[in-house]
C-alpha cells in the first residue's frame, strides 16, 4: 500500500521570540506518485524539516496544506510513520520493546506486538531482540528505529536525515537495505537529505528547495533503472544527474 | 539535559573492583578514629570536650540498653520518613505541573524560592509555634526542606525529554497519559532519584532542627539535653547516629537507583 502526497500552495509562517513572524516554508507546491521516492534538498534552513514536519501532521500550516489521498492532513496520520537523524529510542527498553512501542501505543497485546517486533528483525539485519540501546552503535540503533516504522506497516515514510548522524560506510549499508525494503513494499518515501550522492543513489526524484522561505526552484528525475548497484555511481548518467542537483543547490 | 548527562557520564565511568573501593572506604574511618585518640593521647583538650574514642562506645552501650537511644531514634526516624514521604510525594506532583506549564512557574516561583532561601532554623522557631511541640512540627519542617531541591529536580527531569521524543510519541498517537508514564517519568527518574538523595539527608536535618527548638523526643533532642549535662560521650553518641541514619539513606537510594537505572550501566 502506498499514498499520494499533494503540497498546495503550502506556506508555513512561525511566530517569533520577538513577535515577528518568520516565514519558514512556501508557498510550493508539488505531487508525489504513490510509491514514488522523493528526497529533498536544498541549504540549511531552506524549511525541509518544516516539511516533513507539516506532512507528518506534526506542524500546521499558515496557508494551504498537504493532502494525503485527497484527504486534508491535520493531524498525525497512522498511514504515516516517520524516522528521524537520531534513533530516538526509549534507553530503559530492549531493541524488541523499542520496535514494538507503536504497537504497545495502539493497545496491541504483548504477545502478538513482540511476535512481530522478532519478525522483522532479520529484515532488519538485526540479531540482539534483548539488547539495549546503550550497547547499540549508531547504525544498529537506527535499523531499531527502522524496524518502528517498519512495524508500522505505513503507506507513507517520511524520513528526515535518517542516515545524517552515521559513518560513510555504515550509511551507504543501511541506504542499500532500506532501498530492497523499499523494492519489496512500495511505499511511498519523502526524505530529507543534505547528501547529492546519496539522494541520487536512491530517489525516483529529486526535488531542491531555495533558501528561507523554502521554494522549488528544481523537480529532477533520476531515470537509472533499478535496481541500482553501487557500481551505478559512476555512469555519466549519475554523474550529469548529480552535478544538475549540485548547481541547482548552488543557485539557491 | 545536561544534569541527565552528567548523571550518566559519573555511572558509566569504570569502576575499581569493589571489595578495593570497600577497603579504602574503611580505611578512611579507620584513620579518622586514630587521629581522634591521638588527640585525646596528647591531652590537647581535656575529655568532656573531646572524650576517647571508647568512652563513646560504652556511653553507646548504656543508651542502647537502657532504651534511651531507641526512644529517640525511633522519633527522629519515624518523623524524618513521614516528612520526606510529604516532601516528596507533594514536590513531585507540584514540580510535574510546574515542569508542563510556564505560567505555573511564573506565578509560584517567587514564592518557593522565598521560602527556600529563608534558612531552616529561622522558621523553625515559628512551625512549632503553629504546630506544637510533637511530631507534628518536625514532619512540617521535615518536608519543607525536602521540597524544594526534590521539586526543582522534578522539574528539571520533566523537562529532560528531548523534543524529538515528544514528536515521535505525537506522531504514533501516544495519549498524554502514555507519553507521561513511559516516556516523561522514566526520562525524569535519574534526576529524580538524584533529588531523593539529596532529600533523604536533609530530611534527617529537617527533624533535628525542629527537635532542637523544642520536643519531647527525638536525637535532637537528646542531643540538647546531654549537651547541658555536660555528658559529652552522649552528645557523640546522638550525633554518630545522626550521621549513621543519614548515611544509611542514602545507601538505600543507590541501591534503589542501580536497580531502576539499570538501562544507563551497560555500554
Amino acid at each position: 500500500m502506498s499514498a499520494e502526497i499533494a503540497a498546495r500552495n503550502l506556506t508555513v509562517s512561525y511566530q517569533a521570540v520577538d513577535g515577528r513572524g518568520l516565514h519558514a516554508l512556501g508557498p510550493i507546491n508539488f505531487t508525489i506518485q504513490p510509491g514514488e521516492f522523493v528526497s529533498f534538498v536544498g541549504p540549511s534552513g531552506s524549511g525541509k524539516s518544516t516539511l516533513i514536519r507539516v506532512v507528518a501532521g506534526l506542524v500546521n500550516p499558515t496557508e494551504g496544506g498537504v493532502w494525503l489521498d485527497e484527504t486534508p492532513v491535520t493531524a498525525p496520520s497512522p498511514r504515516v510513520a516517520l524516522m528521524f537523524q537520531e534513533a530516538n529510542l526509549l534507553p530503559w527498553r530492549t531493541v524488541t520493546d523499542n520496535i514494538a512501542l507503536p504497537l504497545e501505543l495502539a493497545g496491541v497485546a504483548k504477545k502478538e506486538r513482540t511476535a512481530a517486533a522478532l519478525a522483522l528483525l532479520p529484515r532488519l539485519g538485526l540479531d540482539c531482540p534483548t539488547s539495549y540501546p546503550a550497547e547499540l552503535s549508531g547504525g544498529m540503533a537506527q535499523r531499531v528505529a527502522l524496524g518502528r516504522v517498519l512495524i508500522q506497516k505505513p503507506d507513507v515514510l517520511l524520513l528526515d536525515e535518517p542516515f545524517g548522524a552515521l559513518d560513510a560506510l555504515t550509511r551507504e549499508r543501511l541506504s542499500q537495505d532500506l532501498i530492497h525494503m523499499w523494492e519489496h513494499d512500495r511505499q511511498t518515501v519523502m526524505m530529507v537529505t543534505h547528501d547529492i550522492h546519496e539522494a541520487v543513489m536512491l530517489s525516483d526524484r529529486i526535488i531542491v528547495l531555495s533558501r528561507r522561505p523554502g521554494q522549488v526552484i528544481a523537480d529532477i528525475r533520476v531515470s537509472i533503472p533499478r535496481p541500482r548497484a553501487q557500481e551505478d555511481a559512476y555512469s555519466t548518467a549519475f554523474g550529469d544527474i548529480a552535478l544538475l542537483v549540485r548547481s541547482a543547490i548552488e543557485r539557491a | 539535559m545536561q544534569a541527565v548527562k552528567n548523571l550518566q557520564s559519573v555511572q558509566m565511568r569504570p569502576r575499581k573492583p569493589a571489595f578495593r573501593r570497600a577497603w579504602l572506604s574503611w580505611i578512611g574511618i579507620v584513620s579518622v578514629i586514630a587521629l581522634w585518640q591521638i588527640v585525646v593521647w596528647l591531652r590537647v583538650y581535656p575529655e568532656f570536650i573531646i572524650p576517647p574514642p571508647i568512652s563513646v562506645v560504652e556511653r553507646f552501650w548504656e543508651a542502647l540498653a537502657d532504651g534511651t537511644l531507641w526512644l529517640h531514634t525511633s522519633t527522629t526516624v519515624s518523623q524524618m520518613l513521614a516528612g520526606l514521604l510529604f516532601g516528596v510525594v507533594s514536590a513531585v506532583i507540584l514540580g510535574t505541573l510546574i515542569g508542563k506549564s510556564r505560567a505555573l512557574e511564573a506565578l509560584l516561583s517567587p514564592l518557593i524560592v522565598a521560602v527556600q532561601s529563608t534558612p531552616v532554623v529561622a522558621y523553625a522557631p515559628l512551625l512549632v509555634i503553629w504546630f506544637g511541640s510533637g511530631p507534628t512540627s518536625k514532619i512540617v519542617t521535615s518536608a519543607l526542606i525536602v521540597f524544594f531541591p526534590m521539586l526543582l529536580n522534578t522539574m528539571i527531569g520533566i523537562r529532560s525529554v528531548p523534543v524529538m521524543m515528544h514528536d515521535l510519541m505525537r506522531s504514533l498517537h501516544a495519549t498524554r497519559w502514555q507519553t507521561f508514564r513511559m516516556v516523561e517519568v522514566p526520562y525524569a527518574l535519574p534526576v529524580l532519584l538524584g533529588g531523593l538523595k539529596v532529600s533523604a539527608t536533609l530530611a534527617v536535618i529537617g527533624a533535628v532542627v525542629g527537635e532542637f527548638v523544642m520536643a519531647d523526643a527525638g536525637l535532637g533532642r537528646l542531643i540538647n539535653q546531654a549537651r547541658f549535662s555536660f555528658d559529652t560521650p552522649l552528645v557523640l553518641v546522638a550525633v554518630i547516629t545522626l550521621a549513621a541514619i543519614a548515611r544509611f539513606m542514602y545507601g538505600m537510594i543507590s541501591v534503589l537507583e542501580r536497580r531502576l537505572l539499570f538501562w544507563q550501566r551497560r555500554q
